[in-house]
């Protein structure tokens, strides 16, 4: 896939509060955990709700239709292995009807000097190894 | 009911540092002989024995209080450090103050030594193993949300807040560069400053970008030194060789959802475009008993230049949103503006000592033996971050 940083440089650590975040991504499927309590959704997964401080989660589909909240363009090779994949865009994106969930990923599939705050983006899927799966987005 | 207030009650005594150099060049120094030579640097500055001092108080990493305590023969009554990494720079001299009001020491050091010689903070978050990333942390939960984007260094991370900024407020590229050419301005005056040509316009866009919005001269410098900080009771501060610089107030902390802030990209849209700064700078001013208008002089954590025009709008300088066209106008220019900044140079273009060289200039200017002198300052501002929580600040009067 173009517009990456290579898969040798990803290092995933999944917990028993991530891991099915990381499992369904792997089924190329985008889950969030909302709160069973309170429903507000937290994102990245954690142990606790930060409004009720309750723990369990329901896990939500979502479609990964969002838009683009801010980004940047990597130019620089801060480490020798990224250098062959610059430049690649990275952005935060917020997922609608989420209250503010924002998922972090790279835009592939366009021209970095393209890419604006507010850019409406589909969810796209980059298979870093056997049963590893990262999300990225391309414009919509 | 009395006030529980540290207040006028400490005084910082002693300021020293080793030369500052280009990363590596420190060697074949030790990174805590730096700090050892700080400290005894910061005793003579004081007029004080290196055994006289009975505590340590720190923030971020790089120093063992125990070694240290060692080699030099110092019997520690306190050691403690504020915990989380730059943020920590000017809050440390408040944890200082905070051992003495509680009795806990007499005659405090903070202290901080780098050596970025074979390691580099700009790939802090840059998979271990890899060439270039000896620095970095381990991989954590939360990294893996946002590492596989191939954000891997703090500049990259801080450059998204900065496009949300200038998306929002229309902050331009020409006031980052007006913070990047004030400082060095000032730098240029300083023997002890990395940085010792004159940076133009044309210069400044026709470096390379780094990461959008961000180029060459965003980025504060990778480098060698140290710096140490004693503090002690007002009361003894009189006793000692120089003027004392009495601590008005610190705090340090940050709100909850700013929590980890750049590694995490979860900040309310109220406040990611921000420094993060806005609840510790209303308890330090709070605490001190002041408000923007008091300040001279304001020594601001620049690791990247957008970050010093979010801390000028969350520290009340300017109105939320108008940071940019505060510098535009001229207000950060030492000696003519309203409000000179970092008038030894910064972590842009003196060194990059995690921010304790802000701190030394704050005690220097409140002594009036600054090398950019404001006239007449009475009140200096020193911060520590923008970072994950802590962030922190330092308010100080002669």
């Amino acid at each position: 896939m173009q517009g990456v940083p290579p898969a040798d440089i990803i290092q995933l650590m999944p917990t028993v509060w991530t891991e099915p975040f990381w499992q369904a991504t792997a089924e190329h499927r985008l889950v969030l955990p909302r709160c069973t309590e309170c429903g507000e959704y937290r994102f990245p997964p954690t142990p606790f709700c930060g409004s009720c401080s309750a723990q369990t989660v329901e896990w939500i589909e979502h479609d990964g239709r969002g838009t683009i909240y801010s980004f940047t363009v990597i130019r620089h090779a801060v480490i020798p292995d990224v250098r062959d994949a610059l430049p690649f865009v990275a952005a935060v994106v917020e997922l609608p009807g989420t209250g503010g969930c924002r998922l972090v990923g790279n835009v592939v599939g366009v021209r970095p000097e393209e890419v604006r705050i507010g850019h409406d983006v589909a969810i796209d899927w980059y298979d870093v190894r056997e049963g590893e799966t990262v999300p990225v987005f391309r414009l919509r | 009911m009395t006030e529980l207030t540290m207040r006028g009650k400490t005084a910082i005594v002693g300021v020293g540092a080793t030369p500052y150099t280009k990363r590596g060049e420190s060697l074949p120094q030790l990174p805590m002989e730096l700090a050892a030579k700080a400290l005894l640097a910061a005793c003579a500055d004081a007029g004080l024995s290196v055994h006289d001092v009975d505590g340590f108080a720190l923030y971020s990493m790089g120093f063992d209080t125990s070694l240290f305590a060692q080699w030099l023969g110092i019997d520690v009554r306190f050691t403690g450090m504020l915990t989380g990494g730059g943020g920590g720079a000017a809050g440390s001299v408040g944890l200082a103050a905070a051992a003495i009001v509680s009795g806990q020491a007499d005659c405090v050091a903070s202290i901080m030594t780098l050596q970025q010689a074979a390691s580099r903070f700009g790939a802090s978050y840059a998979p271990r193993g890899k060439p270039g990333a000896t620095y970095s942390a381990p991989p954590s939960p939360e990294g893996s949300f946002i590492q596989p984007s191939g954000l891997m260094g703090p500049g990259q991370m801080f450059a998204v807040l900065a496009q949300r900024h200038m998306h929002l407020y229309g902050t331009r590229r020409e006031d980052f560069a007006e913070v990047a050419i004030s400082t060095r301005n000032n730098a240029i005056r300083r023997p002890t400053a990395l940085m010792q040509h004159e940076l133009t316009l044309d210069a400044y866009f026709d470096a390379r970008m780094i990461a959008d919005p961000l180029c060459l001269f965003d980025f504060c410098l990778e480098c060698d030194g140290a710096v140490a900080v004693i503090t002690m009771s007002a009361e003894r501060a009189r006793d000692c060789r120089q003027r004392p610089v009495y601590i008005a107030a610190s705090a340090n902390g940050g709100a909850g959802r700013w929590g980890q802030a750049i590694t995490w990209f979860g900040m309310p849209d109220e406040y990611f475009a921000s420094s993060g700064h806005r609840p510790v700078a209303a308890d330090a001013y709070r605490m001190a008993g002041i408000g923007p208008a008091d300040v001279d002089v304001a020594l601001l954590y620049d690791h990247f230049t957008p970050m010093v025009i979010m801390q000028l709008e969350d520290y009340g300088f300017a109105p939320i949103g108008e940071g940019g066209r505060f510098v535009a106008d001229g207000n950060i220019r030492w000696p003519s503006g309203s409000l000179p900044v970092n008038t030894h140079g910064g972590n842009l273009s003196e060194a990059y000592i995690i921010g304790m060289t802000h701190v030394k200039e704050a005690v220097e200017q409140l002594r009036g033996t600054a090398i950019n002198q404001v006239d007449g300052a009475e009140v200096a501002l020193v911060t520590g971050g923008p970072a994950s929580i802590p962030v922190s600040n330092l308010i100080l009067h002669s």
